[in-house]
Formats: C-alpha cells, structure tokens, sequence
C-alpha cells in the first residue's frame, strides 16, 4: 500500500444503526479505494427555484418524448404508405417516422442527460489505479507452472511423441481446411468454359457460326442504324448474349465521320503487333466497353474530341488510334472487334477480340 | 396454514442473498457500482460508434426478414412502375419490395445505411482522438491496434453490405472489387475465381457476400468491440492532466448513477439523430440505378465515404504497369499498388505506430495521462500528415463531381490530386508541428508572465506597458515565480480566471438572482497592487 493510498477515512462498522445508508456507500467506497472529494448538490438548498425549474424542464422533455413516440405510432398505421406514382400523402411516410422517432428518442435523450447533469450532485471522486505488474515473485510462480505442464507431458523427453504428434496433426489440419479453401477453387483457365479470354463474341459460343451484334433485345444491327458521329452499345447474338452471363462482352459500336474513319482505318492497319488490321468494316469501328483499368463500361463517348471515358476512374482512350490510354490510370488500349456485315446486311463480328477483354492480370498473355 | 404478506424490500433482499450464495457477486458489483470514470466530451466519440453499431445490429436483423440473396433472373412485378417488366435479380427485386412494400421499410433501409456511415465516420473521429492524445501508448497498444482491425471489418462490412441489393451502382463496385483481385501477382485469377465461383460476376457472389455481411463479419466486428471495450475497462480510461490527477489515480465521476445515465442519454441521442436522419435524408435510392447491367454506368459513381480514399488513389495512380519479360510475359497492372499495397500500408502502419513511437522515445513506461497534440509536436505532425493524405484521397474519390460541380477540367483534377497528394502531406506536417510549438510557447509565456489584464499603464518615464496577472504567488520584488509547464490548460484571459462574475442562471429570465459583477476597474487585491507596484 502506497502513502496516497485511497481514502484517508478510517475503516468504520457497517452493522453500526447510527449510521446513514450514505456512510455506508462511502465506506464501500473506502474498499474500492476511492476517495468523494467533492459531492455537493448544484443548488443553493432543498426545493430551490432553480431545482424546479430543471425538474419542470426534465419533465416536459420526457413527455415531450411520449408525445412524439405517439406521432410516430399513429403516423405509422394510419398515414397511407404504399408507393403511388405522383405527388400523394405517402411521399411523406418516411420523413414523417423520422421526425417523430428522432425527436422522440432525442427529447427523451436529452431528459436523462439533463438528468444526470443539473439534478444529481455534483460529484468528483478519485479511484486509484493499481496498474502495477504482478510482482517479480507471481511472474517467476506462473512461468514456472507452466513449464512445468511442459514437463508433466514430457514432450521434451520423448522426441518420438514429438515427431509423431507433428506428422500426425499437421494432415489433420490440412483435411480440415482443404474441404474448406478446396470447394472454393475454381480453374481460371480451363478450356471448356470462356474464361478470362473469351467473350460472347467467340463463334464457339455459337457453334462455330460467326456472333451478329445485337442490341439489349436481341435484335440484330444493320449499318444504317448507326448515324453517322453516333454510338450504340451492342452484344453478342447469343442466347443470353445481353444479360450478365456475358459480362465482357459489351461493346461499343461507333459510326465514325469519314474523316475520323480514314484516321483510325490507317492507325489500325498500321498497328503494330497487327491485331487490329482490317478490323473496320466501311467507317464504323467497335471497341471492347470493358474498361482495360478497372472493368467499368468506358461508355462516355466525346463525339467532338474522339475519345472515350471511363467515369469510374477516368482513363481515357482515343477512338482514332486504336483506343490507345491517352489519360488516367489505364495502361492497355481498349481491344478492337473486327467486324464485318452478313449476306442479311447485319453487322457479325468476323473473330473474337484479338486482345484480352477487362481488367488486367498476371499472365495477360 | 397462514399466508404471509409479501414485502418487496425482503424479497428483493432474499433474491440477492440467493445470488451471492450462487454467484459471490456482492462485492464484484460494488466495485462496478463504484467505479470512476474520467469525464471528457472526446471520450464519447467512441461511444457513438458503439450506439451506431447497436442500431446497425438492429435495424440489420430487421432487413434480413425481408432480403432475398438470389442471383435468379426474374421479371419485376412490384409497385414501382418505372422498373415494371424490367429483368432483375431476386437480391434487387427484393431490395425494391422493402423499399416500396413493406411498411417502414426504407425507414429501416435508410436507418440502417446513415447508421453504418456514422459508425465509420465516428471511428475515424475517435481514432483521431486517440492518437492526438496518445491515448495508444502503452499499456493500451493492443486496443489500438483492435481499433484499426475495426475500422478495416468496417470498411468491409459497408462494402459487402452496400454490394447486396445489386443494383446498378453496386455491380460496379462488385466490377472494380473484381478487378483488385485480378491485380494481384500470380495469384490473381484464382482468387477471383475462388470469390465469384468461376468467371465474374457468375451467380453466387451476392449469396457469398450475404453471409460474410450478417454472420461472419458482424460476429467477429461483435467479439472484437467486446474485448475493446473489456480492455478498456480492465485497464482504467486514461485522463487528461490536471489538478488532482496522476498516472496512478482516476478523476471523475462514479460509474452510477451518473456515469451510465449519461452514457444512455447519448445513445438515445445518437439513436434520434440517426432515425431523424433516416427519415428526413434519402440515402442509396436504389431505384433510381435500376438493376446491374455490365454494359451500364453513369458519372458520379461513387463508393461511401469510407472507401473514396481508395477509389481516390485508384484514380490519381499514373498508369504504370510492371512488365516481367519471362516465359509468356507477366504483368503487374497499376491498380494493385493503390489497391492492395496501399490499403495494407495505410492499415499496418497506423498498427505499428504504436511501438515506432516507443522506440524513437525509448519510452517503457506506462502512460495514463493524456497528452495535448502541441505537447507532442511530432506526432501531430505525422497524424496531419496522415489525415491531408487522407483528405486528398478522399476528394479525388469524387473528383468528377467536384470538376462537374465547379466546372473545372477533370485531367486537372486529377493533376491536382496527384501533386496535392505528394505535397500537401509533409506541408501539413510543417505547418502543424510549427503551430504546436507556437501554442507551447505561448503557454510558457503566460505562465512566466501571467495573463494580459488589458490594462495598459504610463510609467514616469512615458513608457506605456500592459500590465500582467501572474497566475501563481510572486517574489519579494513582486515578479511572478515561474510556473511549471504542466501539459495542461492555462488559462490566458481575465474572464477564465474570474474577473467577470458567475454566468446568470436561466435562458429568457434570471431564475436566481446574479451574482455580484465586478466594477471597473476591479478591486485590487493584494497580489494584484504588488504586481502593479512591483514594475515602478
């Protein structure tokens, strides 16, 4: 025990009938070690004016609280609730309960708190901390006990038991978490599935015939539903084809000015690992949607500067240079799908995109 | 046989004989009946985060009842016409029903989202305390180190949490989300296709996400806050310095009554700003995004705040890619350094902080008096500088807008973001640590001189000067003793030292009468007229 050690009050006889349930407390307090230095009532006697102004106050605010509380009862079984089209009495449902709950649960809040601020006491009071380490003597006990669980199993002593138990539990842990991590592992690369490199524009996913593009419906494109200087987000004409089965597939569809057209027709061709050679068809061009960064849809078209946007992280590919990354994060161009158009006079998608689709990765050949 | 009455006060006394008898817990609940909190309005940040946390718990429960986490294709058929006929997954579909057709249902919905943004939000603010004081120091390592767990479960909890109802805005989270996983060297692919169940976004992530968002990451999010909030309590509050207080003691108020009914006071506060916010301000109107279509994304997509810092840094990242010449070639894309090393870094260093500090001060001991941030300028410093990284992060999270807003060139903004985030960090840190110093030294000013009363005085030789309050007893010549520098409050103005009387009681009226006001000039008292006298 140290000298400031907790209250200076001598130990008292709590059976003793003189004294008051108060004496008590603070002889408990006196165990715990705390000390009241102050604890005075915040007004200037019993029944001041003050005090019943607080009182009035703390009172109002709770029943201001069961009034609100009722708003908010009522409002919510009788204010009409289902969504209806136009301007109607629902619109105001949600803000209604909100108001009434937020005032209530406020107001009632706002009670205790004056409660516990203005009416109890004033009180402060001292506690020692006892943040000592055990003593060097406790630390030596338990370290010692628990060595000697070590020795009372003998691990030490029976190396075979050790190797065993080794060899023994480590199979067991994986058995454990193989059934676990295993279910979840799914084969990136397998062949039988597109993954990662195939979209829905592979004339395998429609057995070997070459993939139309289509619109969100389904219904096939013909080059003059494209004006000129517009775009149009198209899908493979697969079953499914614009749902998010085809997650990669999205592509943009751009009938370019004739000038622009001859720009990008002779940036294509002159590409340099030749993927993009002949992939126009006449002045429309189509580029992969999936952003080459991230994988958001790279769909905001500036018709009067060539380029497209991603508005997710704002890289910025240029139409007329085989949508090359000019800004932002993005480090590959966009792949471009070579087209061509059907004996019908639709447009079909002559291959797959030469370049991966979607986001970057390790192996990206 | 007779029937004996039944007192309350003895049966209430039997029941807790019983107890003891049982449990022993007579004298345990004394010592919690008893025990001293520090009372301080920085310590209640937390405690915001714990009441959000409740009514996350609760108005979670609630939405579990009506969510459906199915991927299944199905035509919408409910109130909302402007959907009607539109293919949706179930999870949206069922999203939309809570909204529109079950009572009080974007109440809760709403309830539930403000509620998680104050969490996040509260954590950030209570951290902040907690390392501007130094509230982290030893013992309380460990809980620091909790709290940043916390805030990083948090950040996925609001991210599985807003990627459920799959909306529009969602999926393109769940894209990007993807796309992270994809970054990773060597093991990209695999770990995207262990989390989507094959290619992305297949038909099992939502149900994935589900689970991880109501069960797996509340419960551990649940027994993590427990074992804060027991450390906390076996370790003792820290407390700021002042009169009375010491490492080895506590000051303040006993746990009851006041302690705790303040604390239930706050939550239902808390509780009511929320509600009023979930009633009066539309969060998430996800209707309005219409369902996840790969092909669709409009501008100002935007994460909760919580994770802007990080599209932020996804942003301004120049786009450099690593490329490895071997075999087939391999690449390491751009994204994986904001992404993934950089959320690490920005979670493991703030982890080790703790111990750096220690071991830059060599410093053991154990601190339970708080430090204001100018009495450790270095570290102000470093948390500025964390928090100006933080802020520009931030921003460029929503650089779009702001460039839309304020119509300025998005490249610019990015550009800005860029440099800001290079720049503005160690200019923080110069400016803060530059303040701190100036704050000290102006404390140790006024504690050597004492307070400026406003007096200026004409001495004989026409020279004017100010005269000074010396806060502490003075020498036979009348010059002030200099105090020492206590890492505490001082005060620096007349009126904090009572040279205007008491404030008035009462709001329109006064409800007692008001003290005496002191007249101009003030009566001088005798250490006043020997301070005065003392500068002749």
């Amino acid at each position: 025990m140290t000298a400031h050690h907790g209250a200076t009050a001598e130990p008292v006889d709590v059976n003793d009938p003189k004294l008051t349930r108060f004496d008590i407390v603070k002889e408990g307090l006196r165990r715990d070690d705390i000390e009241i230095i102050t604890y005075e009532s915040q007004f200037q006697g019993p029944n001041s004016k003050a005090e019943k102004r607080v009182v009035r106050n703390i009172s109002f605010l709770f029943l201001l609280s069961g009034l609100f509380a009722l708003v908010f009862l009522v409002s919510y079984i009788v204010w009409p609730w289902k969504f209806e089209l136009g301007h109607t009495l629902s619109d105001y449902y949600t803000p209604i309960l909100g108001v009434s709950l937020g005032i209530s649960l406020f107001a009632l809040g706002i009670a205790i708190l004056a409660w516990a601020k203005k009416l109890l006491p004033h009180e402060v009071s001292i506690q020692q901390r006892h943040g000592d380490p055990s003593s060097d003597d406790e630390r030596l006990i338990t370290g010692q006990t628990a060595m000697y669980v070590a020795d009372e199993l003998g691990v030490a002593r029976r190396p075979l038991l050790k190797g065993a138990i080794g060899l023994g539990l480590a199979p067991l842990g994986l058995a454990a978490a193989a059934p676990l991590v295993g279910g979840l592992i799914q084969n990136p690369h397998r062949d039988a599935e597109p993954m990662m490199y195939h979209t829905g524009f592979d004339p395998k996913t429609n057995g070997d015939k070459l993939v139309r593009l289509t619109r969100d419906d389904g219904s096939p494109i013909r080059p003059d539903d494209v004006s000129a200087g517009g775009q149009m987000t198209v899908y493979p004409g697969v079953p499914g084809g614009a749902t998010n089965k085809f997650a990669d597939s999205p592509t943009l569809l751009i009938h370019l000015r004739a000038d622009d057209a001859e720009k990008t027709r002779v940036a294509a061709d002159g590409d340099k690992n030749g993927r993009n050679k002949g992939s126009m068809w006449g002045n429309y061009v189509a580029y992969s949607k999936i952003c080459t960064h991230a994988g958001c849809p790279a769909s905001l078209y500036e018709q009067q500067t060539n380029r497209l946007l991603c508005p997710c992280h704002q890289s910025q590919f240029l139409i007329t240079d085989n949508a090359q990354p000019i800004f932002g994060p993005a480090t590959r161009r966009l792949p471009m799908l070579p087209l061509s158009v059907d004996d019908e006079g639709f447009f079909v998608a002559t291959s797959d995109f030469k370049d991966t689709v979607g986001p970057d990765f390790w192996e990206r050949p | 046989m007779k029937r004996r009455k039944l007192d309350p006060a003895e049966a209430t006394a039997n029941f807790a004989k019983g107890a003891d008898d049982r449990f022993q817990a007579a004298t345990p609940l004394r010592g919690l009946l008893n025990k001293v909190f520090p009372d301080h309005w920085s310590f209640l940040l937390g405690e915001i985060a714990l009441f959000s946390f409740i009514v996350l718990l609760l108005s979670g429960v609630f939405l579990t009842l009506f969510f459906d986490p199915s991927m299944k294709e199905i035509p919408y058929e409910g109130s909302y016409p402007a959907l009607r006929g539109v293919e949706m997954s179930q999870a949206y579909a069922s999203s939309l029903h809570l909204s529109f057709e079950v009572r009080g249902g974007l109440f809760m919905r709403q309830m539930h989202h403000w509620a998680a943004l104050l969490f996040m939000a509260s954590i950030v603010v209570h951290m902040a305390r907690v390392f501007f004081t130094g509230a982290f120091r030893k013992p309380r390592e460990i809980n620091w180190v909790i709290g940043v767990l916390l805030f990083l479960l948090g950040f996925f909890a609001g991210f599985t949490g807003y990627s459920l109802p799959d909306d529009g805005l969602s999926g393109t989270g769940l894209r990007i989300a993807s796309a992270i996983m994809l970054s990773l060297p060597v093991i990209g692919t695999w770990l995207s296709a262990a989390i989507f169940g094959g290619e992305y976004p297949g038909e099992l992530i939502i149900g994935r996400f589900y689970i991880a968002h109501v069960l797996l990451i509340p419960g551990i999010l649940l027994a993590l806050i427990s074992v804060h909030l027991g450390i906390v309590f076996k370790q003792k509050h820290t407390q700021w310095a002042g009169p009375l207080r010491t490492n080895e003691n506590v000051v303040g108020e006993r746990m009851f009554p006041r302690y705790a009914m303040k604390q239930g006071g706050f939550f239902m506060a808390v509780f009511g700003v929320i509600a009023f916010m979930a009633g009066m301000f539309q969060i998430n109107p996800i209707w309005l995004f219409g369902p996840y279509r790969a092909a669709e994304v409009s501008s100002a997509s935007q994460p909760d705040w919580y994770v802007m810092f990080m599209d932020g840094l996804v942003r301004l990242m120049p786009n450099w890619q690593i490329y490895i010449p071997f075999g087939d070639g391999y690449s390491i894309p751009p994204l994986f350094w904001p992404a993934v090393v950089g959320l690490g870094a920005l979670f493991t260093l703030p982890m080790a902080y703790p111990w750096l500090e220690a071991r830059k001060l060599k410093d053991t001991r154990s601190h339970h008096l708080l430090q204001r941030p100018r009495d450790n300028p270095e570290r102000l410093g470093i948390g500025m500088m964390a928090l100006a990284f933080f802020t520009v992060a931030t921003l460029s999270g929503a650089n779009d807008v702001i460039a839309d807003k304020f119509h300025i060139s998005l490249n610019a903004m990015t550009w800005a973001g860029r440099i800001g985030l290079l720049v503005l960090p160690p200019l923080a840190y110069y400016v803060s640590v530059r303040i701190a110093f100036g704050l000290q030294q102006h404390d140790r000013e006024v504690l050597a001189h004492g307070v400026e009363t406003g007096i200026i005085r004409r001495l004989p030789n026409g020279k004017f000067e100010e005269i000074h309050q010396p806060l502490g007893p003075v020498d036979e010549h009348g010059h002030p003793v200099p105090l020492e520098y206590a890492g505490w409050v001082v005060p620096k103005k007349m009126n904090k030292i009572g040279a205007l009387g008491p404030a008035v009681k009462g709001f329109f009226f006064p409800v007692e009468a008001p003290a005496e006001t002191p007249v101009s000039p003030a009566p001088i008292g005798s250490a006043k007229k020997e301070e005065i006298s003392s500068k002749r």
